[in-house]
């Protein structure tokens, strides 16, 4: 009985192939983003902790102000007194610790030729690439004397060096950067995407003192990153970095930091938090069009109801019981909708896929996802369709059979 | 004693309320053996549809009592009469009220269906019941490749499958031209006389009605005449 059930309901859908469609179609729209997004949410998180991972997670990065990746809290970010490059050289000198980049970043345009680029200009030491495990590709890091003398020399990302240069090896060229001539001593490996999809590749290494006098014109330090032993532990690295710090600026005991050390992990766990708080929001505007989609269902299901007023007349007739009738509209809602969610999960995840490669972060489909979505179609389809099937189970057989 | 197949006792079915109302019965009582062909005559408005629909379980006496096989139908819940309907009764309309856009065979095998039978099961019972009515071979035509007459005999084909203990037939020769309408009435005249089959029949023509063993007429919702005749045997006899 249940099998004639089921058939009879694909007959029916087949005979109105559009309106079937049509009817799903909410559903198709509103499986597909569920499932688009939370695909292409858990892709980017995964992305965030590959991408912390690389860093390794032992690394720190050091602030001035009681930053708390959010917006500052007493003591003020932008206020706090900022760290100087010896700083980073007394930082350097900790037991815990393997590497310490001063680090300074200002956006400007690059020219080379008649070819420009805009991007952010780092200004560092040698140890930036050691802290951040990142090789060259062509060329060489900075001397030890560029870095002390403030050479006009720098190192750029793939995405410049292919807008500024081409295809060309850039190395041993020239950029200008304001009015400030550089000579191109390397060319930094590829790095691809970051946690957010940003581009990692765009920007260009100087030794801080040069970006200091030429292109900021002042002596102050961003921040600092530090790579610790790998026989340390991040706590002992945290400890001794924020000893060391509290002393150097004179902090009394008591006295709250004015300066902030984190960790890759509390850093991971923020930037998945705001990823889950994203897909959640999407997520919620997915559910609003599902919804819309159950009405379009039961709208249709009783303008069936209607034109079968005399089938149903007739199968109760020869001995269907309501329950039957009941039944069979039923099955056909939610075989209508169970369709609409198989078509949607295949087009989000089709979606998702495209949209992995485009934001080149892993394709993550999540199999629990996906059968939660077919379920939830299931569910609409019984929800919205249970009233129509009960106005069809309650029809007066001789009324049914007199309807024209 | 047994009891009769169909027993009306002082049946009435009133429509409707105060200056409305329509007493459609009033007051009928009968009694239909199994095995009996019947024949109900009367004018347009007398009560025979709402006669032919409480003895088929689609509607309920509003007062009186209505015993099927001894067993007062009143009584039953809805689900309790569908079954009645599936397993005792079967109908044939005026109006064919077969499934478009299915198959002679399909419709055939609608009431076994919910019977529960198996596809298996139903095929060669549903095969058995369009030969019975003539119609081997046309099993998969749509009843829009049907002339009325063939899909009327799909229709008597449908009510015979489940081998009912009644057909009940209102006005089945109604649509179809007097050629048809005989040969009609020559396969429910053989169903009756060959598988024993109880027939209760509305018609508004004499020689139709002629085909049956008794005849009742109604008028204004009350059983007028009842009496039993020799059927006629054949298209030429009367
Ligand atoms: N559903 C209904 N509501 C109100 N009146 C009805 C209904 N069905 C039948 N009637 C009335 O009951 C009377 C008998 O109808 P019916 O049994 O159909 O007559 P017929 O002998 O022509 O088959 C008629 O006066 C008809 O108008
Ligand atoms: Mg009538």
């Amino acid at each position: 009985m249940i099998w004639e059930t089921i058939t009879l309901a694909f007959v029916a859908i087949i005979r109105n192939k559009l309106r079937s469609f049509l009817t799903v179609l909410g559903v198709v729209i509103g499986v597909a983003a569920v499932i688009a997004m939370v695909t292409i949410g858990q892709g980017s998180s995964a992305q965030v902790s590959a991408s912390v991972e690389s860093l390794g997670t032992n690394v720190l990065s050091v602030r001035p102000g009681r930053f708390r990746m959010g917006p500052p809290t007493g003591g003020g970010g932008a206020q706090a007194a900022r760290f100087a490059i010896k700083d980073a050289e007394a930082i350097a000198l900790l037991p815990a610790v393997a590497f310490a980049a001063p680090i300074v970043t200002t956006s400007q345009t690059v020219v080379a030729g008649n070819a420009n680029s805009a991007t952010t200009v780092y200004g560092t030491t040698a140890a930036y690439l050691q802290v951040q495990n990142w090789p060259i590709a062509l060329g060489r890091n900075f001397s030890d004397g560029e870095i002390a003398g403030g050479a006009a020399s720098c190192l750029l990302g793939q995405t410049v060096a292919e807008e500024v240069f081409g295809g060309s090896d850039p190395v041993g060229a020239a950029v200008r950067i304001k009015t400030l001539s550089c000579q191109v001593i390397g060319v930094l490996a590829d790095r691809g995407a970051g946690s957010f999809g940003q581009d990692q590749d765009d920007l260009i290494l100087m030794p801080i003192k040069t970006v200091q006098r030429r292109l900021a014109g002042n002596t102050d330090v961003d921040s600092i990153s530090i790579a610790l032993r790998k026989s340390a532990s991040s706590a002992d690295g945290i400890d001794q970095v924020s000893a060391l710090l509290r002393e150097r600026r004179r902090i009394a005991i008591g006295e709250e930091d004015n300066f902030s050390v984190t960790d890759m992990a509390e850093i991971s766990s923020v930037l998945t938090g705001i990823n889950s708080v994203l897909t959640g929001l999407l997520s919620s505007v997915a559910a609003v069009s599902l919804l819309v989609g159950g009405i379009g269902i039961m709208n249709i299901m009783l303008v069936s109801v209607t034109e079968r007023t005399r089938e149903i007349g007739i199968r109760l007739a020869v001995g269907a019981s309501a329950g039957q009738v009941l039944m069979q509209f039923l099955v056909e809602a939610v075989v209508l909708s169970l369709l609409g969610g198989v078509l949607g999960i295949a087009v989000g995840l089709g979606l998702a896929f495209v949209g992995s490669i485009f934001m080149s972060i892993p394709f993550a489909p999540s199999p629990a996802i996906v059968a939660l979505a077919f379920c939830f179609s299931a569910l609409v389809g019984v929800v919205f369709g249970y009233f129509p099937a009960r106005r069809a189970a309650l029809l007066d057989p001789i009324e049914a059979l007199r309807y024209q | 004693m047994e009891a009769p197949l169909i027993q009306f006792n002082a049946v009435a079915r009133v429509y409707g309320q105060g200056e409305a109302e329509v007493r459609a019965l009033d007051g009928v009582s009968l009694t239909i053996a199994a095995g009996e062909f019947v024949a109900i005559m009367g004018p347009s408005g007398s009560g025979k549809s709402t006669a032919m629909n409480i003895i088929g379980c689609l509607d309920r006496p509003t007062s009186g009592e209505y015993l099927f096989q001894g067993v007062p139908v009143q009584g039953l819940t809805a689900d309790q009469r569908a079954l009645l309907r599936r397993h005792a009764l079967g109908f044939v309309f005026q109006g064919f009220n077969l499934l478009a856009r299915s198959t002679a065979l399909e419709n055939v095998e609608l009431p076994l269906i919910y019977k529960g039978m198996s596809r298996a099961q139903r095929g060669p019972i549903a095969m058995a019941a369009l030969a019975k009515v003539g119609l081997g071979g046309r099993e998969h035509h749509d009843p829009s490749q049907l002339s009325g007459g063939q899909q009327q005999r799909v229709a008597i084909a449908r009510a015979l499958a489940g081998s009912p203990q009644l057909i009940l037939a209102d006005e089945p020769t109604g649509n179809l031209d007097s050629q048809r309408s005989h040969e009609i009435m020559l396969l429910l005249q053989g169903l009756n006389r060959n598988e024993g089959m109880t027939i209760v029949m509305v018609t508004h023509e004499e020689d139709i009605a002629a085909y049956a063993g008794r005849k009742m007429v109604f008028t204004d919702g009350h059983l007028s005449e009842d009496k039993r005749q020799v059927a006629r045997s054949s298209e030429g006899a009367a």
